[in-house]
């Protein structure tokens, strides 16, 4: 059988086999309080723990006085900068790490408002939190960046890396006839995953087992392994379910680490659940960013330049760029382009990925620039997209593997009904409604890694698909149910999944959109290993009852065993078993390239950045791409805008389960709504303090705000990209949705608001 | 959170008599007690819970007017058939409060005890100084991030905004709060914050309501509470209009107005001024607008929330003209 061969399907819902729409496996579990997040794990014997965070942003902890927080009643043990927890600095993301130097997760120095400076273990949850209320802590404040709009913040250090230039960008700029030159702005942005963050960490001799919400087992397993200095398999991280991750639950935070230092000092199991107000500070959401973007033009509107200068905000301790030329460089084709991007430090906690990194900002200057040029140029949007469309990467000069651009920009007009829109901004109302169409378009690149995966065929029938990738609501347990189903030639229900446990067979990171692909990859090699096996263990096996057929070789279809012409006997898995006395056939495959087989290349695969392909890594340059169609309705006198209609079209190649994979864009697209209307971390610039710290103040999407989504795939298989055809789905969702709500906002009322979210007040 | 007494009320009075005792604190929905205790604002010894006392979640209606008992959930009295046919204000102010989750806990004696959600307010490890914590220590908004505070209504001392939805329409309506031994119109239950912000009441220590009248009217009956906010649902008003129209037989001459606001006044702020040039007149869309302009008079911004001056006359004419069938 070939890879992409398809088995008959039913058709319907209940169709397991790979690009059938198959509800998730894991919904029942959750929706019936069936499924044990991590911080609901029983665990006998706990301590509590719960954080003192710093209430300025930069200085340093002169005193923390202790005495009446280790009076008070439970408290158990109390730790502060004075405290040695005796841990050493870990590996990034990308194994650098430096040789044994000590690691302190509750500092001295004060970096932000939120910083973790002291913690509190006590015998419950509610005496450490009383307890951790009365830690007095004495500061010596110094002068503090509050945000990169400070007025001493600077302008920022230059990342080499990302100037990027082709042609002369500014001769050709200043020869355009038609020129435009605009800033965007997006503020500080939250994951607000519904499961907040936190950990239980149990010490059993010098072995170290953690229940946290996890991206990535074998990552932050091997992070609290060199913590403590432990060998990697002496730590185990367990987290089968996640109630949302968005880029912030792939690594170990300072809260981690004093969780598991604390059990290990007390001798005694520690929960620390990191409180909402709390994950505001514990980790960086996206950074804040601002781009100044000029394009040129002839008066067809066709690109000559794109002179682009971006910035995003950074920690005053350690750097995460969110790269406003993620997407610039790629969307259009274009003759001459220069673009830089600046870091600026101020004290916040050190930003983070949230969906999208890069892309997304990137996308909201671009697309919202395109728009304004199609204005100036007195062209449709989407026709304008059309002219200066990429025949092949702008960038690296790559052909496109797949690229369905022009098909997502044309399905997505066809659904939406584009062709009726007028042009003038201000032409369509209801009433008092002002109403705007626009359109964004988006990308996100395919980064591919490589996994493992484990198939054991029992003997009752059953098959067990065991990795340590995991699932965060985006499908992962349903999908590999199909695949393997598909290459095995099982029904779905005979299939069970067992996902995220470090001491499981290594898969990359859940971030970047590359699981799917990563995964199914080692599933299917796993599965057809093992399919291989039973026909072989059918045809061989002196008690076979094939023994005899004359077939040399036999299909598994609907979890029979049969001869090909139909005539000869006909067994279930579980009857060859038993007829042959196995017990078991079990198979470990993975997707690494022969050099990297060694325990090396597989803890570099499995535990480190290091072994990712990026997107031009071959001979093509792959991305999935998207078009957001959007209506909004403008109160005319209010400045309300609500989001009435979408329509999206993707192309991410083949789609394994068009159920969850429309399900994941629509979280995309919904998160994105969010982002251009309503999230905005609101720091006061006297003390650097994140004021909307909780549900109620930083505001995402309700129920309300989500009109009806229509989500279209327009993708083809993609076999460069992955081994079963798919590119990335997860994250392309949001890009490109904010400035399509921007340009419709335009349409509507006339007014360009450069800067997220688009607030009522900017309206009136 | 410090350890507490809790105790269950038998009675009305001796809920009353517990609740003097300094440090007590009545437990209804809990839903801003809670809230509040993580946030530690509120740092109750004693927490009297009043939930089972018999005869106070009680909504009846005669010819007078309705009477609801302080116990009633937000969202019972949302959906009671008489409050939505006699009070449509009092009913929709209360379906766009809140979440459904919470209406379902909190009653409508706590919803008039809601606290601002100023921010500062609600993080005293952060900001120590805050007036309406502690009197006398400052007020961290003024100079902060404002967007969300009030325009009318404020002092040196306070600048925070009133959250509630509720009270806007009881204010306009001249409902009263009765606590008990004495009953209070909801337009005086409600102080602004002059050099005493921590008072948002005139309640007293051993006081508790016991229910809310509101006496029935035909601009009551043809009445309509509009709340504009950037989210669609849960999220506190950018600014809301209580209004409710009864005209002359001619149809188009005011008999009888009433205005109020929420969402931008440091109380439900009744907006008289708006009515008096209008009662008497004949309704049309220029009138409506210059008159509501004077719902802002003696509005004083703090930076960000400047736009609440110019969006709440729009709201309350845009009320007005829906009531009178102009929009």
């Amino acid at each position: 059988m070939t890879i992409m061969e398809t088995r008959t399907k039913q058709g319907d819902a209940s169709d397991g086999a790979l690009g059938g729409r198959f509800s998730r496996l894991d919904g029942k579990l959750k929706i019936t309080g069936g499924a044990t997040y991590a911080l609901e794990h029983p665990v006998e014997g706990l301590a509590y723990a719960v954080l003192v965070q710093s209430t300025i942003a930069a200085g340093r902890v002169v005193k923390v006085d202790t005495t009446k927080a280790e009076a008070a009643p439970g408290t158990l043990l109390v730790v502060t900068p004075e405290t040695d927890l005796e841990l050493k600095v870990a590996s990034d993301w990308y194994g650098n790490r430096p040789d044994d130097q000590p690691y302190h997760p509750l500092p001295r120095e004060v970096a932000f408002n939120g910083q973790a400076i002291a913690a509190v273990i006590a015998e419950t949850l509610e005496q450490a939190t009383e307890a951790a209320r009365l830690v007095e802590v004495t500061y010596e404040e110094t002068t503090a960046v509050a945000s990169m709009d400070s007025p001493n913040a600077g302008e920022g250090k230059l990342v080499d890396q990302f100037n990027i230039a082709w042609g002369d960008a500014e001769e050709a700029l200043a020869a355009s006839p038609l020129r435009i030159e605009a800033e965007y702005s997006t503020p500080r942005e939250y994951h607000v995953p519904i499961e907040p963050h936190g950990l239980t960490a149990r010490w059993d001799g010098d072995r170290l087992t953690i229940w946290e919400p996890s991206q990535w087992t074998h990552g932050m397993a091997r992070s609290y392994a060199e913590l403590f200095g432990l060998p990697d398999e002496n730590v185990r991280l367990l987290s089968p379910f996640i109630g949302g991750g968005f880029g912030s639950k792939a690594a170990v935070y300072a809260y981690g680490a004093v969780a598991a230092a604390v059990a290990r000092r007390l001798g005694r199991p520690v929960k620390l659940a990191v409180t909402r107000p709390q994950n505001f500070t514990s980790y960086g959401g996206r950074a804040a960013t601002r781009q100044t973007l000029e394009l040129g033009a002839n008066s067809d509107g066709i690109l000559q330049a794109i002179v682009h200068r971006g910035a995003s905000e950074t920690s005053t301790y350690a750097d995460f760029p969110e790269q406003t030329s993620a997407a610039t460089p790629l969307m259009y084709a274009v003759p001459n382009f220069s673009s830089e991007h600046r870091l600026v430090p101020a004290n916040t906690v050190m930003p983070g990925a949230l969906r999208a990194p890069g892309k997304n900002p990137s996308a909201f200057g671009l697309e919202c620039a395109m728009d304004e040029l199609a204005y100036a140029a007195g062209v449709d949007p989407v026709e304008i997209r059309l002219r200066n469309y990429a025949e092949h990467d702008p960038q690296s000069g790559k052909p496109w593997s797949t690229r369905q651009m022009r098909e997502a920009l044309a399905a997505g007009s066809e659904a939406f009904g584009w062709a009726k829109r007028s042009f003038e901004p201000r032409s369509m109302r209801d009433g008092r409604q002002l109403i705007g169409w626009g359109v964004g378009c988006g990308t996100f690149p395919v980064l591919r890694a490589a996994s493992e995966a484990m198939i054991r065929l029992l003997s009752d029938g059953t098959v067990e698909v065991v990795s340590g990738a995991i699932d965060m609501g985006q499908g992962t347990y349903t999908i590999l149910a199909q695949t393997a189903a598909e290459a095995l030639g099982v029904p779905v229900g005979q299939i069970d999944v067992r996902l995220g446990d470090s001491s499981l067979p290594g898969a990359t990171v859940a971030g970047g959109s590359m699981l799917a692909g990563a995964i199914t990859g080692a599933v299917h090699k796993a599965a057809t290993a093992a399919r291989e096996e039973l026909i072989g263990l059918a045809l061989n096996d002196a008690n076979s009852p094939f023994r005899d057929t004359g077939a040399n070789t036999l299909t598994v279809t609907d979890g029979r065993i049969a001869v090909p012409r139909g005539d000869g006997p006909s067994l279930t898995v579980a009857e060859l078993m038993s007829a042959t006395g196995r017990d078991l056939i079990e198979t470990r495959r993975n997707t690494l390239p022969e050099a990297d087989q060694g325990p090396e290349g597989h803890k570099r695969a499995w535990t480190t950045m290091t072994a990712i392909q990026g997107p031009t890594a071959g001979d093509y340059s792959m991305y999935s791409w998207c078009a957001h169609f959007v209506e909004v309705r403008v109160d005319e006198d209010f400045g309300t805008i609500r989001v009435s209609r979408i329509v999206s079209a993707f192309d991410c190649g083949r789609i394994y389960n068009p159920k969850l994979a429309e399900s994941q864009w629509r979280g995309g697209i919904i998160m994105g709504i969010g982002q251009a209307l309503l999230e905005e971390g609101l720091v006061d610039g006297r003390n650097g303090r994140v004021i909307n710290n909780n549900l109620g103040d930083y505001l995402v999407a309700t129920n309300a705000d989500v009109p009806h989504i229509e989500v279209i795939s327009v993708g083809i298989p993609d076999l460069n990209a992955s081994v079963l055809g798919g590119k990335g789905v997860g994250e392309v969702g949001i890009v490109g949705v904010a400035p399509a709500i921007a340009n419709a906002v335009f349409h509507a009322t006339g007014k360009r608001v450069r800067d997220l979210p688009i607030t009522l007040d900017k309206l009136i | 959170m410090r350890d507490f007494s809790y105790s269950r009320a038998t009675s009305a009075d001796q809920a009353r008599q517990a609740a003097i005792q300094s440090g007590a604190m009545l437990l209804a929905g809990g839903t801003t007690l809670l809230d509040l205790a993580k946030c530690g604002v509120f740092e109750p010894e004693a927490v009297i819970d009043i939930t089972h006392l018999p005869g106070f979640s009680d909504i009846e209606m005669d010819a007078a007017g309705a009477r609801i008992g302080a116990l009633a959930k937000m969202g019972e009295v949302a959906d009671h058939p008489a409050i939505r046919a006699n009070f449509p204000a009092v009913s929709e102010s209360l379906l766009l409060a809140a979440s459904a989750q919470l209406r379902n806990m909190a009653t409508v004696g706590g919803n008039l005890l809601q606290r601002t959600r100023c921010p500062y307010f609600r993080d005293p490890a952060t900001f120590p100084a805050c007036n309406k914590r502690s009197p006398g220590s400052g007020c961290s908004a003024i100079g902060g991030v404002t967007r969300n505070h009030a325009v009318l209504g404020t002092s040196e001392a306070c600048i925070a905004s009133y959250p509630g939805d509720l009270a806007v329409a009881l204010v306009a309506f001249d409902a009263s709060v009765d606590l008990g031994g004495r009953t209070v119109l909801a337009d005086e239950f409600f102080l602004t914050p002059g050099d005493r912000p921590d008072r948002d009441t005139v309640i007293e220590p051993g006081e508790m309501i016991a229910g809310i009248v509101i006496p029935a009217s035909p601009a009551a009956k043809n009445s309509t509470y509009l709340k504009v906010r950037d989210r669609q649902s849960y999220e506190f008003a950018a600014a809301s209009a209580a209004v409710g129209l009864e005209l002359e037989e001619d149809g188009r001459t005011v008999r009888d107005i009433r205005v109020a606001l929420g969402g931008v006044a440091t109380k439900p702020w009744r907006a008289r001024a708006v009515e008096q040039a209008l009662v008497g007149k004949a309704l049309d869309a220029a009138s409506v607008e210059k008159a509501s302009r004077l719902a802002m008079e003696g509005a004083v911004s703090h930076g960000a929330n400047r736009y609440k001056i110019e969006l709440a006359p729009r709201v309350v004419a845009r009320a007005i003209l829906q009531m009178g069938g102009l929009a």
